[in-house]
């Protein structure tokens, strides 16, 4: 009873084979009521097959789920309530019009509430009042996402699971999508499954970083944040010539590795630093290229990739350990 | 379940299937039904019946085709999947619907019958015995196809599927001719749905024919979930 006030979704040593290979390996994590939590990890590192479980939509091959406390595999109708899923690719039945689609999936989830009121929240939340009598195949993909978050909102399920919900979509829509998520996360668990670590950054509480079926970190989105704002990589716009600039950053104490990585604006080149641990080289950088009337038009940490990331974080992990 | 049922029916009129399903299966049983009574001077509708059963094979896939095939390939297939309704009831929801665009068409074809009135005194029962034959068989032919549509992502090869299981399984009688072994003729006239329908033809009821063809249905009912089960455990 605990358990289920404590923690919405708990995956406990679950494991997927597709014959030889492992898509899931001994992944265990909570999700707790309210929260949300990002699923960080590559293309296929496993972050569909875990979603996919965890609505039921496939089986395990070992290991345990339980949703608001109820076994997924045992008792998978009950289960089910409680989730809204959003897969991959919308699940939209394209020759019907909205308000048909919608109204199938209320019904096929066997809801109770007042249905015209609460179809009518859904569109108003998910925005897409506009389209409801239009035809789901004559809709933008923009449009067609909202639907396909619309039907995972049907029947108010307390737990929200979207599977890649900004893929394909143009900036300003994956802003809107972004909010719409982040304000479902009021009153509603929800797992979202993402590729693009500032997508996490923008909307999560917490991240579960998934690798080769394996999960690799379990964070808050605060020590993400730490360990994503790398203080020892910068990447800096310089002007002036290549050669000169590259020795007078090498003269800057406390810089160990420079590379140029080809962006080229005007008379000005971008060069990637690398500085000794626990250096900070931002400041004295700065006085080197103004004693060489070398402007500094630009200094920004680099960005690591998810690869890094993993790395990273694995490192820090390892220390953990050690001490 | 029932939403599913309703969503099916309204799928086959807001799509050309239901449309090119119907109009396929009332000028197909028409021009059947037009050689075998009046062209030929007859009112014995046996004829017309025997036949049918053979243009069931070419029409029914045309039913059941998109059923799970559809649902796989726009991925709507995990909406079902993931909602509160079992496998098994969404297997029936298609298999009912389907049935009931089938059996509403059978009944549309009966108007064929009422001119046959003018013309002498066809035998009722015989036509009613064969009816139920033919719903059977149809009920028995759709199970088919929708096992045939869980196997495959496309729509025509499900229905290709579906028309070469069911010759194999409506015409295996016609090699017996050929066969020499006792045992392998026992084996096809038992396995074909064609020879079953002798009796009812004579305006028989026959019972063990009508266990036969809801057997049938029902194992290829349970093969199809049996395959949706299986997937999740792939």
């Amino acid at each position: 009873m605990e358990d289920t006030q404590k923690f919405m979704i708990r995956i406990s040593n679950l494991v997927k084979n597709f014959g030889s290979k492992y898509a899931l390996d001994d992944v265990s994590f909570s999700v707790g009521k309210g929260e949300i939590v990002g699923f960080l990890g590559p293309n296929g590192a496993g972050k569909s097959t875990a979603m996919n479980i965890i609505t039921g939509y496939l089986s395990s091959t070992s290991g345990e789920v339980k949703v608001g406390g109820i076994d997924i595999f045992e008792n998978p109708d009950e289960a089910k309530k409680l989730i809204g899923f959003l897969p991959e690719q919308p699940p939209l039945y394209i020759d019907m019009t909205v308000d048909e689609y919608l109204s199938f999936v209320y019904e096929l989830k066997g809801c109770t509430l007042n249905k015209k009121k609460h179809l009518e929240e859904v569109r108003s939340v998910t925005k897409i009042e506009d389209v409801r009598h239009r035809l789901i195949k004559n809709l933008s993909k923009g449009y067609r996402q909202r639907v396909g978050i619309a039907q995972a909102l049907i029947g108010n399920p307390p737990i929200i699971i979207f599977d890649e919900p900004t893929v394909g979509l143009d900036p300003k829509q994956i802003i809107e999508i972004r909010n719409l998520i982040r304000n479902l996360g009021k009153t509603h668990t929800v797992i979202l499954s993402t590729h693009i670590l500032s997508e996490v950054q923008s909307v999560c509480d917490r991240v579960v970083i998934i690798n080769e079926g394996k999960i690799v970190a379990d964070e808050k989105i605060e020590s993400l944040s730490e360990v994503v704002q790398d203080r020892r990589r910068y990447t800096a716009k310089i002007c002036g010539p290549q050669r000169e600039v590259l020795s007078a950053i090498r003269s800057v104490q406390g810089v160990t590795r420079v590379e140029v990585t080809g962006e080229r604006e005007l008379d000005s080149y971008t060069y990637l630093i690398e500085a000794a641990q626990g250096v900070d080289i931002r400041k004295p950088l700065f006085f080197e290229m103004s004693k060489q009337g070398r402007p500094i038009i630009g200094l920004e940490a680099a960005q690591m990739n998810l690869e890094e990331i993993f790395i990273r974080i694995m490192d820090r992990q390892e220390e953990g350990g050690n001490k | 379940m029932l939403a599913l049922y309703k969503k099916e029916m309204r799928t086959y009129f807001t799509t050309p299937l239901g449309y090119v399903f119907l109009g396929v299966f009332l000028a197909v049983s028409g021009f059947v039904f037009a050689m075998s009574t009046y062209y030929s001077q007859t009112s014995d509708v046996s004829a017309y019946f025997q036949t049918m059963i053979l243009g069931y094979v070419v029409i029914i896939p045309i039913l059941t085709m998109r059923g799970f095939a559809e649902e796989r390939r726009a991925r709507t297939e995990q909406l079902l999947l993931t909602s509160p309704i079992t496998i098994s009831g969404m297997v029936f929801a298609k298999f009912f619907a389907a049935f009931t665009m089938f059996a509403g068409s059978v009944l549309v074809s009966c108007l064929y019958y009422l001119p046959l009135f003018n013309y002498g005194t066809p035998n009722v029962g015989k036509a009613v015995g064969s009816l139920i034959a033919m719903l059977l068989i149809g009920m028995c032919f759709i199970s088919v196809g929708l096992f045939v549509s869980t196997l495959t992502e496309s729509t025509v090869t499900a229905c290709i599927g579906t028309m070469g299981t069911l010759l194999v399984l409506s015409a295996t009688s016609i090699f017996n001719s050929i066969i020499d072994s006792y045992f392998v003729r026992q084996v096809l006239s038992w396995v074909s749905v064609y020879s079953r329908f002798d009796n009812f033809v004579y305006g028989e009821f026959d019972i063990a024919a009508t266990v036969y063809y809801i057997s049938i249905t029902a194992i290829f009912l349970f093969l199809s979930v049996r395959i949706y089960e299986g997937r999740r455990y792939a």
